[in-house]
C-alpha cells in the first residue's frame, strides 16, 4: 500500500521539482521578452497591449546603437584572439611534454575560478598604471583573458580524443609538424575550436563586472549601459535590449550544440567499428 | 653479402630511469624481412620509433643506406610505417589518406591519381576510394594503412604489430598477403610482433627482444636449433629446461649432472667444468619408451605420465620425472594406436645429445 503510494509519489514530486526549477530559470527571460513588446510607457506586467515601440526607440537611440557597436568592436577581436591563443595553449598542453604543464594549465584556468570582482579590481590597478583603463584595447585584453579558459577547456577536451599517433603517422608520411597540424589535427578539432569561439563571443558580449571597472564614458559596452540605465529611469527599452542579448546568447548556444552533435558523430561511428577489436 | 640498408650501432633509449632499449645493434640487408619479436614492454616498438625518427636514441647511431640519420626529422627519412591501430585519418577518404604522402611530396595531381589507383589495386581495394576509414572493416583498414605506407615507394617499411587487432583467420590471411607484397615490391621490412608464429611464418630473420636487450638475432632455424639464452629457447617454440652442473665439456659436447642423472647436449659457448648450466630439449625431440632406460640410444629421463593432451596431429604427454619436475613430450599421432601411453604409466624419455642445447644458467650480462 505504502509502496505503491511512494512509487507514484516520488516520481511526481521529482517532476514537480524539475518543473519549478525550469519555470524559475526561464520565467524571468520570458517576462523580459514580453515586457519588451509592451505598449505601456513604463515597466509593467502584464502589458496592456503589444507594440514594437521600444525596438523602434532602440534603433533610433544613438546611445544604445553606440553601446552595441562598442560591444561588438570589443567582442570580435577578443573572441578571435582568445580562440587563437586558447587553441594554441590547448594543443601545447595536450601534446608537448613541458615541465610544469599542470601549473601552466591552472594559471590559464585561473580567471574561471578566481572571483570576477578580484580579477576586475586587479585589472583596474594594472591597466590604470599602463594607461589602458577606459580604452577599447584594455577591454579587449580583459575579455580575452576571461574567455581563454573556456576555449582551452573545450579544445583540450577535443585534443584528448585525437589519437597522437595520427600526427606521428603524418610525420612518417612526409608532413612537417606544421603541416601535420593544419592538415590532420586542426580539421579534427575544428568543431571544438568553433565552440570555443562562440563561448568567447558570448562571454565578451555578456560581461559586466570587469567592463564596469574598465569602461569610460567614451568606451561603454551594452552591459554597462544597461547597468547605468537600470539604476536611473527605467523604461521598457532595457527589456528590448535585454531580449536582443538573450537572442544572441541562445543562438550561440544552439549553434554550439549543433556543432557538438556533428563532432560526436564520426567519433561514435569509429568507436563502434573498432570496439570489439579493442578488447584484445 | 648484400648491401646493408639499415644499421643500428649500440642504440639505447632511456626514459627517466628506465632503460627501454639497451645497446641494440643489428643490420638489415636490402629486401630483407626482419621481425623484432618479444613480449610487450621489451623495447621493440621503441626501437621501431627510433628508426622512424619519432623518438630519439639516448645514445648510439642509426645508419640508413650508410648515412647517419640522427639529425633527420621523420618527414625527411622516407621510411614507411604502419601503426598498430592503423592511424588512418578519420576525416579523409581512403583515396585522400593514400594520397597524403604524395601531396606532402608536392606531386602533380595526375601522378597522384595514377599512383593511388595502382596501389589500391595492389591491396585489392579498388572501388573503395570514396569511403571513410570508419566505414571499413578492420582488415580493409589494415590494407589502406599498408597502401598509404608504400605508395611513396619507401626503401624501408616499418610495421608495428599491424595485425594485432585482427581475428586469427584474417591475421593468417594478411600474413601471407604482406609476405607476397614484400616479395613483389622488394622493400625491406622491419616487423614488430609479440606473436612467435607470425614471426616464424613471415621473416627471413628474427631478433628476439627481452627487457630492452636484443637476446639473439638469426634465421628461424638458428633460433630454434641453436638458442643462445634460456629466454630465446623458451620464447621461440616450446622447450623443456633442466638445470644441472657441468661435469665435462669438450668438443662442443657437454655432460651435465642433473637431478635426472647425467644428460648430454651441444654447447655453443665455452662452458667451465663445475659451473651451473641448463639443458634445453624440445618436446618433439623426446622419445618415450615403457619401463627402464635403454641408455644405448641417448640419455634417459625416468618418470610417470601425469597428463595426456590430444591435439589432433600431436599428442602431448606431461611427465612427472624422477627428479621432481614436469617434462613435456610431443609425439606424432600415428594411424594405429601402437605407441600410446596412459596416465600413470612408468616411462623413460630419451633424446639424442645433438638435439639438446646446453645454455648458461642465470641471466648473463654483457654483449654477445
Amino acid at each position: 500500500m505504502t509502496g505503491a503510494y511512494s512509487e507514484r509519489f516520488w516520481p511526481s514530486l521529482r517532476a514537480a521539482f524539475c518543473l519549478a526549477i525550469v519555470v524559475f530559470l526561464i520565467a524571468p527571460m520570458v517576462i523580459v521578452a514580453i515586457v519588451s513588446l509592451s505598449s505601456a510607457p513604463f515597466l509593467t506586467f502584464p502589458p496592456p497591449g503589444l507594440s514594437l515601440q521600444w525596438y523602434r526607440k532602440l534603433s533610433g537611440s544613438s546611445v544604445w546603437l553606440d553601446a552595441i557597436a562598442t560591444s561588438a568592436s570589443i567582442m570580435l577581436p577578443s573572441a578571435a584572439v582568445a580562440t587563437a591563443a586558447g587553441t594554441a595553449a590547448a594543443v601545447g598542453l595536450a601534446r608537448a611534454r613541458i615541465p610544469g604543464a599542470g601549473l601552466i594549465a591552472s594559471l590559464i584556468m585561473a580567471p574561471m575560478i578566481v572571483p570576477v570582482i578580484i580579477t576586475a579590481a586587479a585589472m583596474l590597478g594594472a591597466f590604470r598604471a599602463w594607461g589602458l583603463q577606459g580604452t577599447r584595447v584594455g577591454l579587449i585584453l580583459a575579455h580575452t583573458t576571461l574567455a581563454i579558459p573556456y576555449v582551452v577547456f573545450t579544445v583540450l577536451a577535443a585534443m584528448r580524443l585525437v589519437d597522437d599517433r595520427l600526427e606521428s603517422a603524418a610525420l612518417t608520411l612526409g608532413a612537417t609538424r606544421w603541416r601535420a597540424f593544419w592538415r590532420i589535427t586542426f580539421p579534427l578539432i575544428l568543431p571544438a575550436v568553433l565552440s570555443g569561439l562562440l563561448f568567447a563571443m558570448v562571454i565578451s558580449f555578456d560581461e559586466l563586472v570587469v567592463s564596469i571597472f574598465l569602461s569610460s564614458p567614451t568606451v561603454r559596452p551594452v552591459t554597462v549601459q544597461m547597468w547605468s540605465d537600470v539604476r536611473g529611469d527605467v523604461d521598457p527599452t532595457i527589456a528590448a535590449i535585454g531580449t536582443l542579448l538573450l537572442v544572441f546568447s541562445v543562438s550561440a548556444l544552439l549553434l554550439e550544440t549543433a556543432l557538438n552533435r556533428q563532432r560526436a558523430r564520426p567519433l561514435v561511428a569509429e568507436a563502434a567499428a573498432t570496439g570489439p577489436e579493442a578488447t584484445r | 653479402m648484400r648491401m646493408g640498408l639499415l644499421q643500428l650501432n649500440s642504440v639505447s633509449k632511456i626514459f627517466d630511469t628506465i632503460t627501454a632499449v639497451d645497446r641494440i645493434s643489428f643490420a638489415l640487408a636490402e629486401g630483407e624481412f626482419l621481425s623484432l619479436l618479444g613480449p610487450s614492454g621489451s623495447g621493440k616498438t621503441t626501437t621501431l620509433q627510433m628508426i622512424a625518427g619519432l623518438t630519439h636514441p639516448s645514445s648510439g647511431e642509426i645508419l640508413l643506406a650508410g648515412r647517419p640519420i640522427g639529425p633527420l626529422p621523420p618527414y625527411k627519412r622516407d621510411i614507411g610505417m604502419v601503426f598498430q591501430n592503423y592511424a588512418l585519418f578519420p576525416h579523409l577518404t581512403v583515396a585522400r589518406n593514400i594520397a597524403f604522402p604524395l601531396e606532402m611530396r608536392r606531386m602533380r595531381r595526375a601522378e597522384i591519381a595514377r599512383r593511388v589507383a595502382a596501389v589500391l589495386k595492389l591491396v585489392d581495394l579498388s572501388g573503395f576510394e570514396g569511403r571513410y576509414p570508419q566505414q571499413l572493416s578492420g582488415g580493409q583498414q589494415q590494407r589502406v594503412a599498408l597502401a598509404r605506407a608504400i605508395v611513396f615507394e619507401p626503401k624501408l617499411l616499418l610495421m608495428d604489430e599491424p595485425l594485432g587487432a585482427l581475428d586469427k583467420k584474417l591475421r593468417e590471411q594478411m600474413q601471407l598477403e604482406i609476405k607476397h607484397l614484400h616479395k613483389r615490391l622488394g622493400v625491406s621490412i622491419v616487423y614488430v610482433t609479440h606473436d612467435q608464429d607470425e614471426a616464424l611464418v613471415m621473416s627471413d630473420r628474427i631478433g628476439v627482444f627481452n627487457q630492452g636487450r636484443l637476446e639473439q638475432i638469426g634465421t628461424v632455424e638458428e633460433l630454434y636449433e641453436q638458442p643462445t639464452t634460456r629466454f630465446v629457447a623458451e620464447f621461440v617454440g616450446e622447450t623443456n629446461v633442466i638445470r644441472g652442473e657441468v661435469r665435462d665439456g669438450a668438443n662442443g659436447c657437454c655432460i651435465l649432472e642433473t637431478a635426472e642423472g647425467p644428460l648430454r647436449g651441444r654447447a655453443r659457448q665455452a662452458v667451465t667444468t663445475g659451473s651451473a648450466a641448463l639443458i634445453s630439449v624440445r618436446p618433439e625431440r623426446l622419445r618415450l619408451a615403457a619401463g627402464q632406460p635403454a641408455r644405448s640410444d641417448g640419455d634417459g629421463i625416468q618418470g610417470h605420465i601425469c597428463e595426456v593432451i590430444y591435439m589432433g596431429r600431436l599428442r602431448k604427454y606431461v611427465l612427472d620425472t624422477a627428479g621432481g619436475q614436469k617434462l613435456i613430450v610431443a609425439r606424432q599421432v600415428a594411424g594405429v594406436e601402437a605407441n600410446s601411453f596412459a596416465v600413470g604409466d612408468a616411462v623413460v624419455a630419451t633424446f639424442q645429445p645433438e638435439d639438446a642445447v646446453v645454455l648458461q644458467d642465470a641471466h648473463e650480462h654483457g654483449d654477445k
